[in-house]
């Protein structure tokens, strides 16, 4: 499906978008049903049924959503307006949706506009709140933050970006029970419940991270375990000047993927940079920082986090709304180990919401993608009993002991 | 455990004892009835869902690297993040640092005591921590030069008053979970010394404990003699889930790589899985010629496999979605009692109690 999409959107060959209006709002980029339904039939050669039935099955699958009636996933050959999903959301690439997303997205939904919650949206928000009822502040608090960053934008956009969750959610979490979207007969469908046994989501794991998992699929060039030769490590360290290109691809996976790779996280802060959003990225870091870190120096990098970050006209003041200020700028009079988690989480589910996404669609990330290294695979010796000599490497140990020595060499020297 | 009793508690032992027996019965029929709500949700497992998922092919798995060294059964083991480094424990107090990769030995200490039965490998791989029958955690710096004996830079951390059956570095050098045969597993703040956290809630000894791989970072799962695993919230000390369908000890847990749920490793001869959202059991990997007990389980990187080391020495090879057993490996001559695969799923070390490690690819 996806390849179809791809092709639809090419901007010679693909279909026309043009500027629909929706009610007195126009909404850039979108297409007809009829469009689609003529744009399927040239391309394919297929007959009007085949192509109505086609563009149906994109619609259901979330590649497409209606702009007009969002909860009826059909696709009408007429005039009503469709846009295509961003990437983010596709099926295939957003795993697990978390409960703690769609929590939000009710209360979103909630704090929006009073009663604008269906029946078993109600349901599933009430059966939420008294099952991840201790971090529910959170939830709220999240919900009233990205409402509010939405409102800064135009509303053409906005209602473009509200259409496209909700698309997202009517696929993830479907009306009439766990995702409807199984394939095979076999599955023994359960009843509602907010225990979503999400299942498919192994599947969707296992499957996505199969070819970067060394045992399956083995590794490029080789694994060093079977074939002594240690290429693989070299060209996979922390810092290296060209990545390989399934370590870039991973950082599409998670937000968390992306952090969690030092490269990753150092091409997220020049995004960020660019942005002018770096603040966010810093200042996450130095609430990891005190949370790892030794009891005894908690006070005083509570302080710093406080001048850099929290204080009025701090330099890197990061932006968080005024309940979550006022609670972490009241618990760090007490400075202790975890008071700045709330900021922290708010901060980090920011990023993952606003900027992760953008960084993803950016130039940036896609050039680090298009020349990124793919390694030649090193065939297995013709001489079996020729083994290549097995080299030594530096211990992480010295590495650090020389860092400290030379940190030495200069204070004696300052 | 019995407390003695004075002669005035003799004549209200009668009632002490039938209220406990009340409680008991009325505890097992809450268990029960737990279970049926639970089952009522939803009793999908993971095999059903997985029906159209392809099968995996023939596994060629062979033992590329065997350490010898140690003098006695080997307990544990646990991988430097470099990929290639570990560091193992054994039954004879000696604590050694490998390059598997060399074979080299690079550390060697020799604890106080005997059945060193948990290793660690510090973050920075500057550091491990190890201990056992001592009742403590201690932490030794590496130190690169030859003639500088490590056991003087060690650094006592945990105080347990009974055996430290498991420890782990969290995300930095600076804090380690430890858990204990006196049946509570707590966090501390390496450099002090002082104790952050405990976490009280197991009937029995604690043998096992994974840190989850989760954004938030802040929970951990915990197995015991008490055939339960919980899981705890780090910052308050809570214990958020408990799941007991295991019929003996569980050994081992590892979180699934994404965090949503957990495997365990028990003494029943299965290993199960744990969807956490879902609050229950969603696969068992058993099979009727399988009868030893499973010491040691963990995933591929991709959450795929799951591979079990057995007190019948030998390694099982699970698929977890379809849940049968996609190879059995041999080349242990006694029982294996530590597996973990590389941090870059390249290969697996087990360690055994025929006194070899041995890397798997």
């Amino acid at each position: 499906m996806e390849k179809m999409i791809v092709a639809m959107q090419d901007p010679d060959m693909g279909m026309k978008l043009r500027n629909q209006r929706l009610l007195i709002t126009v909404i850039p980029h979108a297409m007809t049903g009829h469009d689609i339904i003529i744009w399927l039939i040239h391309k394919y050669s297929v007959c009007e049924e085949e192509a109505l039935h086609l563009g149906g099955m994109l619609v259901k699958y979330g590649y497409i959503y209606p702009l007009k009636e969002p909860r009826s996933l059909v696709l009408q050959p007429d005039e009503s307006p469709y846009r295509f999903q961003t990437p983010y959301f596709w099926t295939s690439t957003r795993w697990p949706a978390s409960e703690l997303d769609y929590a939000i997205y009710l209360a979103k939904k909630n704090i929006r506009k009073q009663g604008e919650l269906m029946e078993y949206e109600k349901e599933r928000y009430s059966l939420l709140h008294k099952k991840i009822n201790h971090t529910w502040d959170f939830v709220v608090m999240q919900a009233r933050e990205q409402l509010r960053a939405s409102k800064q934008r135009r509303k053409a956009d906005r209602i473009v970006l509200e259409c496209q969750e909700q698309a997202y959610w009517l696929i993830n979490r479907p009306p009439g029970g766990p995702n409807s979207l199984q394939r095979g007969p076999g599955l023994v469908r359960g009843k509602l419940a907010i225990n979503c046994c999400d299942l498919p989501s192994f599947l969707k794991y296992s499957e996505q991270y199969q070819n970067h998992d060394p045992i399956m699929q083995g590794c490029l060039p080789s694994n060093p375990w079977i074939s002594d030769d240690t290429a693989h490590w070299t060209m996979n360290t922390e810092m290296v000047p060209v990545p390989t290109r399934l370590r870039v691809e991973r950082w599409s996976f998670s937000f968390m993927e992306l952090l969690n790779d030092a490269m990753g996280r150092q091409e997220f802060m020049l995004y960020l940079e660019k942005e002018f959003s770096a603040e966010n990225l810093y200042f996450w870091q130095a609430c990891e920082e005190i949370r790892h870190g030794e009891s005894s120096k908690i006070v005083e990098k509570v302080e710093e986090v406080y001048k850099n970050f929290l204080a009025p006209g701090a330099a890197r003041w990061v932006n968080i709304d005024s309940k979550t200020m006022d609670k972490t700028l009241e618990g760090i009079k007490q400075p202790h180990r975890f008071v700045l988690d709330d900021a922290q989480m708010h901060i980090y589910f920011l990023m993952k919401k606003d900027s992760y996404p953008r960084y993803l669609k950016s130039d940036l990330y896609k050039n680090m993608l298009a020349k990124a290294i793919v390694p030649q695979e090193t065939k297995k010796s013709v001489f079996p009993f020729m083994r290549r000599q097995r080299h030594s490497s530096p211990s992480p140990a010295q590495a650090v002991a020389q860092a400290t020595e030379e940190e030495g060499r200069h204070k004696g020297a300052g | 455990m019995r407390s003695p009793l004075s002669p005035e508690m003799a004549t209200q032992e009668v009632p002490l004892n039938e209220t406990l027996a009340h409680l008991k019965t009325e505890s097992e029929t809450l268990k029960l009835k737990l279970e049926e709500e639970r089952a009522k949700l939803h009793d999908v497992e993971l095999h059903q869902v997985a029906e159209k998922v392809e099968g995996l092919g023939q596994f060629v798995m062979k033992t590329r690297r065997t350490l010898k060294g140690h003098g006695n059964k080997v307990l544990c083991m646990d991988w430097c993040k470099d990929k290639r480094r570990i560091v193992s424990s054994s039954q004879d107090g000696k604590v050694i640092v490998w390059d598997a990769f060399t074979t080299n030995k690079e550390h060697a200490v020799t604890m106080p005591c005997t059945w060193v039965m948990a290793c660690a490998y510090a973050p920075s791989g500057c550091a491990v921590a190890c201990g056992g029958l001592d009742n403590k955690c201690s932490v030794y710096p590496l130190s690169l030069d030859k003639n500088e004996n490590l056991a003087a830079k060690k650094k006592s951390v945990a105080m347990h008053t009974n055996y430290l059956s498991a420890c782990s570095f969290t995300n930095s050098d600076m804090q380690i979970l430890t858990s204990s045969g006196d049946g509570t597993c707590a966090l501390w703040d390496v450099e002090s010394g002082q104790l952050l956290q405990s976490f009280h809630g197991h009937a029995a000894d604690v043998l096992c404990l994974d840190l989850a791989p989760s954004e938030t970072g802040n929970t951990f799962v915990s197995g015991g003699c008490d055939k339960k695993a919980n899981v705890w919230d780090m910052r308050s000390g809570q214990c958020i889930q408990s799941f007991e369908t295991h019929e003996s000890d569980i050994n081992s847990v590892r979180y699934y790589p994404s965090g949503d749920a957990f495997a365990s490793g028990s003494d029943d001869a299965t290993c199960r899985l744990y969807d956490l959202r879902a609050d229950r059991e969603v696969a068992i990997y058993s099979k009727e010629s399988i009868i030893f007990g499973v010491s040691s389980v963990d995933f591929s990187l991709s959450g795929r496999l799951l591979f079990g080391g057995y007190n019948d020495y030998t390694i099982n090879v699970w698929d977890v979605l379809k849940g049968t057993r996609v190879s059995i490996l041999f080349g242990h001559e006694n029982r294996v009692s530590t597996l973990r695969v590389s941090p870059d799923g390249t290969a697996f070390c087990t360690g055994s109690w025929d006194h070899t490690l041995r890397i798997w690819a």
